[in-house]
């Protein structure tokens, strides 16, 4: 799998490249801002991109702009931005930017290797990974009156977990229950938030439950 | 009058000519000190009547038109003033209050200034007119003994005729003779024209500028909100070192005993080991969440990423309430500003959550020229008050800073209105005016 890598610390885009060449993926270009990124994206047409929120020149939010930005000259392009802060106004801007293949994390999350690992496949495959920090306001703050209020606390627990782009196998072993007693809470959590309980891409069913707690 | 006319006497010597043109432009503005007389005077009258006529609806409406008129021609004088003294006259006026006309005029009747601009109406008039009089008149003097001798030639005999007793002017040659009084009245004007204009600017500034109460109150807030800024810095400081000190620093020491033991125990035995590499791994991901807390409260990345509009579009999702933000701003406050109104919308909206009980809340951004205006409402209990929080109280203290203000208006039973007011002036003519709800 082929990957433009965008970070403008020398030491942590090292760092990533050597991580993700170690689980044999393809580092095409590691560029160290936002307009190399553009070149880099138009040049090798990488499988996915792997973006820094914070470059030069102005060091603020460029990665991200630049992502979106790329989103529109290439729908569907998968990206993955990393931050040292998550932002639910930045989650959206991205998950706005069209249907799945997108991710949001902590950089910290890169010091779990596998499940970082696991992100980075999960968005080149069209799905949508978001940090536990954001999915967790977001479930926090679903008002009162809302279908989410009908979950209990496991399916509420559940629906993050998926949320934050894991299949029913990573969800079952988080919890250390059998994958079993999974599927029956994603298709309670499905019906309980009038959703196709057949539809059973993974991509749509996060896009749906989270454009569904965006509301 | 020209504008490269230096009108207040120079610090080192002039020229003649520069001279004589300083105290052209002096006499020159006499005549216009001569003819706003004519405005003062109307002014005065109005505004003598208006007051005595208070009770009734009509002496206030008159005021609300003629009180503005007046401070505008007292800035006029201001500025004029301030230009022969060569040091600025300030504007001496409370901040407006705003609001119903009834609360304008009563701003009026407490500030001294706006009755201080009624008492120079009267000033201006009569004393104020006269020098500028006395100002014109020299110049005119000199310029008539300059153009006798001319008026002389071209009027019939006898119109012009000067008897002085031992003698009489009554030839064109003689007429000339006139110009000894020429260079009397140019000594004159010479000598007193620039002393003339100058006790009719300090008559101005004695009574337009800034009462002495007035500074002394000032810098009385000054000092206060300046102590109470540097013992907040000083508090905030503490605060940071401790939570690095407490958070941070006491992680990282952990991860590197984990790390030093583990590697220790690499050979003799590698599971231990691996499981101090775990540990140690979920360590640093604690002190990164320290850390990420540390710098939100020193400054928020969303704040320095996106401004004023987008941290508090940021804040408002962040709620567990809706929000609805409405944002009108045609520029960016300077940081200072927009960091200390942050952190006063984020404590407010800290409150909303704790205490309020409220179901939906909004925020309204704007900027009216002269202040920044942040209108934070709730649908909750109600019965917040400055005196009761602390919460409250530091809201206000952190503006003071920045002379900004806050008005808490919660009655018992809701809803809550705080409005935050900081003067400043934004930056750039972009407008970005953004609204939603959250």
């Amino acid at each position: 799998m082929r990957v433009v890598i965008a970070e403008d610390l020398a030491l942590l885009r090292d760092g990533l490249t050597r991580l993700l060449e170690a689980y044999e993926f393809e580092v095409v270009a590691a560029v160290d801002d936002a307009v190399k990124l553009g070149e880099a994206l138009r040049t090798y047409e990488p499988d996915i991109a792997v973006v820094d929120v914070r470059m030069p020149p102005t060091f603020t939010d460029e990665g991200l702009r630049a992502a979106i930005a790329a989103r529109e000259d290439r729908p569907g392009l998968p990206v993955l931005v990393l931050s040292q802060y998550v932002e639910q106004l930045y989650a959206r801007e991205l998950l706005g930017s069209g249907d799945g293949s997108v991710g949001y994390l902590l950089k910290d999350r890169v010091a779990d290797v596998s499940t970082f690992v696991e992100a980075v496949r999960t968005v080149a495959a069209g799905g949508t990974v978001l940090d536990p920090e954001v999915v967790s306001t977001l479930i926090a703050r679903a008002p009162t009156d809302s279908p989410v209020s009908r979950l209990t606390d496991r399916e509420r627990e559940v629906l993050g977990l998926m949320a934050e782009g894991r299949s029913n196998a990573a969800i079952a072993a988080a919890l250390f229950v059998t994958e079993k007693a999974i599927s029956k809470h994603t298709s309670n959590i499905f019906m309980k938030l009038d959703l196709d309980p057949d539809d059973d891409s993974n991509n749509r069913r996060v896009m749906a439950v989270i454009a569904y707690l965006q509301s | 009058m020209s504008t490269t006319v230096n009108l207040a006497p120079p610090a080192e010597g002039e020229s003649f000519v520069e001279g004589v043109r300083r105290r052209v432009a002096l006499t020159g503005l006499s005549v216009v000190y001569v003819l706003l007389a004519v405005p003062a005077l109307a002014l005065l009258c109005v505004l003598t009547t208006s007051l005595g006529v208070a009770v009734v609806g009509v002496g206030l409406a008159l005021l609300l038109v003629f009180v503005p008129l007046n401070q505008q021609l007292a800035n006029l004088h201001r500025v004029l003033s301030g230009r022969i003294l060569g040091s600025e006259i300030e504007s001496p006026y409370l901040s407006p209050m705003g609001g119903t006309p009834w609360k304008v005029i009563r701003g009026w009747a407490k500030d001294p200034a706006r009755w201080r601009d009624f008492v120079w109406t009267y000033v201006s008039v009569t004393v104020g007119w006269a020098l500028a009089w006395l100002a014109l008149g020299l110049g005119l003097a000199v310029l008539w003994y300059a153009v006798f001798p001319f008026v002389f030639a071209v009027t019939p005999d006898g119109v012009f005729d000067m008897d002085y007793g031992v003698l009489t002017l009554d030839t064109q040659a003689e007429a000339f003779l006139e110009w000894i009084w020429l260079a009397v009245s140019f000594g004159l004007w010479w000598w007193l024209v620039p002393l003339i204009m100058k006790w009719r600017a300090e008559l101005d500034r004695a009574v337009l500028s800034p009462s002495r109460e007035v500074l002394e109150r000032r810098v009385a807030e000054v000092s206060q909100s300046r102590a109470e800024s540097i013992d907040h810095s000083a508090a905030e400081l503490r605060r940071i070192e401790r939570d690095l000190h407490d958070g941070a620093q006491a992680r990282l020491v952990a991860l590197g005993m984990s790390l030093g033991l583990a590697e220790e125990l690499l050979a003799k035995d590698p599971a231990a080991a691996a499981t101090l590499l775990a540990e140690a791994r979920s360590v640093t991901t604690s002190a990164l969440g320290d850390l990420r807390s540390v710098v939100r409260g020193i400054h928020p990345p969303v704040l320095a990423d996106r401004g004023l509009a987008g941290a508090i579009q940021a804040l408002a999702l962040d709620m567990s309430l809706p929000v609805a933000v409405t944002i009108v701003l045609p520029g960016r406050p300077p940081a200072p500003v927009e960091s200390a109104a942050y952190f006063a919308t984020s404590e407010l909206l800290a409150n909303i959550g704790k205490h309020a009980g409220a179901a939906r809340a909004s925020i309204d951004v704007s900027h009216d020229g002269r202040a920044l205006r942040i209108v934070v409402e709730d649908d909750g209990v109600g019965g917040a008050s400055v005196d009761r929080g602390t919460g409250l109280a530091g809201v206000a203290r952190r503006l003071a800073a920045f002379d900004g203000t806050m008005d808490v208006v919660s009655p018992v039973g809701g809803p809550t209105v705080v409005t935050l007011e900081v003067p400043c002036a934004l930056s750039s003519p972009k407008i970005s005016p953004s609204s939603g709800t959250a």
